[in-house]
């Protein structure tokens, strides 16, 4: 009886928020940030159903023939405000959607254009066909009736490393990994304007549910060297402001360096998993958005690694 | 309501800080399951219970990962432990483990398969008969006990089934501890096609013989666990075990 009760009061408190929300509008405005080159940037925040999932940056092209879409949003709903949002900037019609990787706030905005060809890495391709549905169920778990409708349309084009053109506009492609098992980083020579997707986050703790540390460090290297090429113009990361350097390389960087040393010495020191997310960030971290529930994330992620290091080869 | 405190409960807060007295009770889940009852009856049946802050049950709030929970029970401020039971009420499988600090203290770390947000306890039977209980709620997106072990996704494991990696740490803040990781799928049967294949003995003995602690894991103890216990006494320590289809290991830790 009590958890009928519980569960009565949970779903009026639930109502109560979706009227708040009513519309669900998530309020894009799009951001220039070179001449037809724009970015729809999202709140420093983890999912939850007031942001809708609004946390996460997505862009666009506007070239001669028509328009490149960057990553999608973490909805249908966002998706579609996102289409109408391009619209009021451009009457071009869209002539590719690229997936940065297969994480949920960078494609489940698809729904909105399925009538167009949308491309990622293969690895990012098949990891959204195995686990677009799963990603799914979590996030209306966290972002509520923002999410609903929202259904896994997955990438039906390959895309390879190097130079490709879309809607007339010449893209360097970079394939990376690290963040996840394929990173893809859009460069557009024309504004020289970098898109780094999560390899890059800016001023919010990074996300590590799929990294390899090691892989993601030399992929900000690789970023890194993007960054000091004549032309370059702008940094996108996948969360955070836009800047016009390297800056949120070099905070990933730092977060990634400091979570692996911090980790590797704890498993040395023989410290239990509860023990190690006990422990509070220093102060360089403190106020960074969202670092202490990152934190505990990543210590879930990254800690039997470290150990499986630490306690030495099985006998 | 308020119920009095029945004798066990008076003479238990007799020996006991009076911060810590008032916090015995022995009505009142402290967690407010509905389980509770059903938990009581299972485990602790027509015996004496309190809820005693002394056993500490920690594990995280929000846990990232259903499957590999971290669940640290310390029970070492109560003195006779003999046998420590830990649950978790709305798991699919209850009990995840018992232990039996012989020579050790009742301490002891190991990470646990959560199938949604439940409570996790650890009651813990004194020489006096009386079962003391803490807990703590866990929040998890849940499906630990229903989804495959890493180990179902390739065959690598089966050469390397009970393979024992372990240390121990004889200075430093963490002088005393121990912490040992064996391979093994530790499979719930509740994956369609995968039968129930998991750990359950596991003891720990000291270089004279001297039986340290013994372990007896069930299915939700997660994937190739890893135990984290204090030893008294020094020298290498022997861990050996076996698993519900008969496979056994043994295997030596020096200091």
């Amino acid at each position: 009886m009590k958890f009928r009760l519980i569960a009565f009061v949970g779903s009026l408190a639930a109502l109560a928020q979706a009227v708040l929300a009513a519309g669900f509008d998530y309020g894009l405005q799009p951001q220039a940030v070179a001449p037809d080159v724009y970015v729809f940037v999202g709140k420093t925040e983890d999912f939850d159903t007031k942001n809708g999932g609004n946390i996460v940056n997505t862009g666009f092209i506007v070239g001669p023939d028509g328009i490149v879409v960057i990553d999608t949003g973490p909805s249908r709903r966002y998706g579609e405000q996102m289409r109408q949002a391009i619209a009021r900037v451009s009457s071009k019609p869209i002539a590719l959607v690229i997936n940065t990787h297969h994480h949920p706030d960078h494609f489940l905005g698809n729904q909105a254009f399925a009538d167009v060809p949308i491309g990622a890495l293969a690895a990012a391709r098949q990891g959204i066909v195995a686990d677009g549905n799963a990603f799914a169920e979590n996030l209306y778990r966290m972002s509520g009736d923002w999410m609903s409708g929202t259904e896994v349309v997955a990438p039906n084009r390959t895309l390879q490393a190097g130079d490709l053109m879309a809607g007339g506009r010449r893209l360097r492609l970079v394939a990376l990994d690290g963040h996840t098992g394929a990173d893809l980083v859009v460069v557009d020579s024309a504004s020289g304007v970098v898109f780094a997707g999560d390899l890059a986050f800016n001023d919010r703790a990074p996300t590590t549910p799929h990294a390899d540390v090691g892989h993601w460090r030399q992929a900000l290297t690789v970023l890194e060297a993007l960054t000091r090429q004549p032309g370059f113009t702008a940094l996108v990361p996948g969360h955070g402001a836009v800047t016009r350097d390297g800056a949120p390389l070099a905070r990933t960087r730092a977060w990634l360096d400091w979570l692996t040393a911090s980790l590797r010495a704890a498993a040395r020191d023989g410290l239990d998993m509860n023990d190690v997310l006990a422990r509070p960030l220093p102060p360089a971290f403190a106020d960074l958005p969202v670092a202490a529930s990152e934190y505990r994330r990543s210590v879930g992620h990254l800690y039997p690694a470290f150990e499986v290091e630490a306690l030495g080869a099985g006998r | 309501m308020k119920y009095p405190l029945t004798i066990v409960a008076i003479a238990l807060a007799a020996l006991m800080p009076p911060a810590e007295a008032a916090a015995l009770q022995e009505v009142g889940d402290p967690l407010a399951s509905a389980r509770w009852e059903d938990m009581r009856r299972q485990f602790l049946n027509g015996q004496s219970v309190v809820f005693d802050p002394r056993v500490k049950v920690v594990a995280p709030s929000t846990a990232e990962n259903p499957m590999q929970v971290p669940v640290t029970v310390d029970a070492s401020g109560l003195p006779g432990v003999q046998e420590v039971v830990v649950f978790a009420d709305f798991n699919p499988i209850v009990e995840v483990l018992r232990f039996f600090p012989q020579a050790s203290p009742a301490y002891l770390g190991f990470r646990i398969k959560l199938q949604q947000s439940s409570p996790v306890r650890a009651a813990v039977r004194t020489a006096d008969g009386v079962w003391h209980v803490g807990g703590s709620w866990v929040n998890t997106v849940g499906g630990g006990c229903t989804a495959p072990s890493a180990a179902a996704a390739s065959p690598e494991w089966q050469k390397r089934l009970n393979e024992v990696s372990g240390r121990q740490w004889t200075e430093g803040p963490n002088a005393g501890r121990l912490r040992l990781r064996i391979v093994h799928p530790m499979d719930t049967g509740l994956v369609a096609g995968t039968p129930a294949f998991f750990l359950e003995e596991i003891t720990l003995r000291d270089e004279t013989g001297l039986a340290l602690m013994r372990v007896r894991p069930a299915e939700p103890v997660a994937e190739n666990p890893i135990f984290t216990l204090l030893r008294s006494g020094q020298g290498a320590i022997e861990a050996s075990g076996r698993d519900n289809n008969g496979n056994t290991f043994t295997a030596r830790i020096a200091p």
